[in-house]
């Protein structure tokens, strides 16, 4: 059966009125807006040879700039997963005054906009700002240090994990404590072997989330990274560099990387979940 | 029943582990924003404010904002109401692409418009050659904006849809409604609540991008300078309380976000229990 017939065939099915036209929309909205600039950078790409191309992403200050974003968002996807955990149970398990407060106070990071973030966070943790003040005696520098990165990316990715987790907790029932409980398991024991399993997709999930974003943050990080060569330079800072060069193929090679690893971590999480919901479904999805 | 985690120690060392760390990494930042803009006293906030090039920077983000939010409002609309409403062969692909914004890094994004509408691009070498310029204008900025936030609605009315299913509408279309009527009948009181925090985010989004904006914009004080950039711009000036009274202002912003957001939860919430 040709795919034509299959199509018509559908569509005879279809009661509601409106699918040439919102598919037309549609189809139209997502060719402009998003897959017509993204060919631009495979033509671009297409300017290189293969040995241009790897002499540009291979580049040694470029290759430094892959470790630190890497390691830095690594760092920041960790501590996010223990404090959104910690924050989605506050959240779910107990009552206490300001609750909501808290709940609202969750989301901040993504409203607020990154570069407003980076400015206030290189502000308060300079030397001169009264956090770095405060850390400076204790031999901590956060400013122009991957600390800094690392703060600055874990403060735009928080709300990933807390989000990702909360519903979860949420729809977990009361018997799976009860169980635990009464067969006399501590309550480490049971968060550890009965709760934290079924937590898990929703903690990987938003945790990936989470460093996949950080992967890509700028605004936030700039302003108290310093963006010293070799040290504190971010890939997406090599990128807009190579922009204000004019150097548009070097930016777009970089981009490639970028792009194509963000992508295949996106890919690999739902992959992932997608098994992980048909293993505990017995082997349907 | 005791649940796990309820002993009052327990409890109390998680709420305030959890409260403290969130004042310390959220509330503290918010609070030294205003802190900032205001340090040199309230004249000082006024006369940054009022600086020709602050508002010049005010007026293009909103008028940034008023062109993209109705734009991604009615592809929005379209999106959530053809893959909740229609099976069709390429549904799940549509809403993987449709999450791309979402995964990519602002550089990259306002560099794939950079490639594609610059004077060396093939669109905008065409575009040169007519006096037509999209880059490192207004339009470039809107085109960026519209990358950006073109899933923020049709992600906030897509699992509410789902949820509600189409039979309202096809019990509207068994009584022989066009189909405008089954929208504005039908659908559109059931996504109000839903339609209207979607707008809210696309607007928080629209107003505080800064990556890829400052990719395709070229920075010109008082022509293409936005409120982000116009925050970058002071602060690499020193001109750190100009800075943070750009930055309280985009800060207010956010926080009618975050207040809008609990408003409408708040809302649901109630309309659940009623039921």
């Amino acid at each position: 059966m040709s795919s034509t017939t299959l199509f018509a065939r559908a569509a005879s099915k279809r009661v509601l009125p409106g699918f040439g036209l919102s598919l037309g929309v549609v189809l139209l909205y997502v060719s402009l807006i998003l897959l017509l600039p993204m060919t631009s950078l495979i033509g671009e790409l297409s300017q290189l040879s293969l040995a241009e191309y790897w002499a540009i992403i291979s580049e040694e200050r470029v290759v430094a700039s892959y470790t630190i974003t890497i390691l830095a968002a690594a760092i920041a996807a960790i501590v996010n997963a223990v404090f959104g955990l910690l924050m989605a149970w506050v959240l779910v398990r107990y009552d206490f005054p300001g609750k909501r407060l808290l709940d609202a106070l969750m989301d901040l990071p993504f409203a607020l906009p990154t570069a407003v973030a980076g400015i206030t966070l290189a502000t308060m943790y300079s030397s001169s700002g009264f956090m770095g003040r405060l850390l400076a005696p204790l031999g901590i520098e956060v400013a122009y240090t991957w600390v800094g990165i690392a703060l600055a990316m874990a403060f735009t990715s928080i709300p990933f994990v807390v989000r990702t987790v909360q519903p979860v907790l949420e729809d977990l029932p009361v018997e799976i404590d009860e169980a635990a409980l009464t067969l006399g398991a501590s309550d480490g024991l049971a968060f550890r072997r009965v709760i934290l399993p079924l937590l898990w997709p929703a903690l990987v999930t938003g945790t990936g989330l989470a460093f996949v974003r950080s992967l890509g943050e700028f605004g936030a990080v700039i302003f108290i990274a310093g963006n010293m060569p070799y040290e504190t330079e971010i890939t997406s800072l090599m990128i807009f560099v190579k922009l204000q060069e004019y150097d548009y193929a070097g930016a777009s090679a970089i981009a490639s990387v970028v792009l194509a690893v963000s992508l295949l971590l996106l890919l690999a999480l739902n992959l992932w979940q997608g098994h992980f919901v048909k293993r505990l479904h017995g082997g349907k999805s | 029943m005791q649940r796990i985690g309820d002993k009052p120690t327990t409890r109390r060392w998680l709420i305030g582990t959890g409260v403290a760390l969130s004042l310390l990494f959220l509330l503290l930042p918010l609070v030294a924003i205003f802190a900032q803009a205001f340090a040199e006293g309230i004249g000082l906030f006024w006369e940054n404010l009022s600086d020709e090039y602050t508002l010049a920077a005010i007026g293009l983000t909103l008028f940034i904002a008023v062109l993209t939010i109705p734009i991604n409002l009615v592809f929005g609309v379209f999106l959530a109401w053809l893959v909740t409403r229609f099976e069709f062969p390429g549904r799940r692909l549509l809403q993987t692409l449709i999450d791309i914004p979402f995964a990519v890094s602002p550089v990259v994004a306002g560099l794939v418009y950079l490639l594609l509408y610059g004077r060396t691009g093939w669109i905008g070498g065409w575009l040169d050659g007519h006096d037509i310029q999209l880059m490192f204008a207004w339009p470039g900025i809107v085109l960026v904006t519209l990358f950006v936030t073109c899933p923020f609605v049709a992600r906030e009315l897509i699992p509410l849809m789902q949820a509600q299913g189409a039979r309202e509408e096809e019990a509207a279309v068994t009584l022989g409604a066009s189909g405008f009527t089954i929208f504005r009948r039908v659908t559109l009181p059931n996504i109000k609540w839903a339609l209207l925090y979607g707008v809210i985010l696309t607007n928080a989004r629209a107003v505080g991008e800064f990556g890829a904006v400052s990719v395709v914009s070229g920075s010109i004080r008082g022509e293409t300078n936005t409120l982000p950039l116009h925050v970058e711009l002071l602060y690499q000036d020193y001109n750190t309380v100009g800075a943070f009274t750009a930055a309280a202002l985009l800060a207010l912003i956010a926080l009618f976000t975050l207040a809008a957001k609990a408003g409408l939860e708040w809302r649901a919430a109630r309309r659940e229990e009623f039921r």
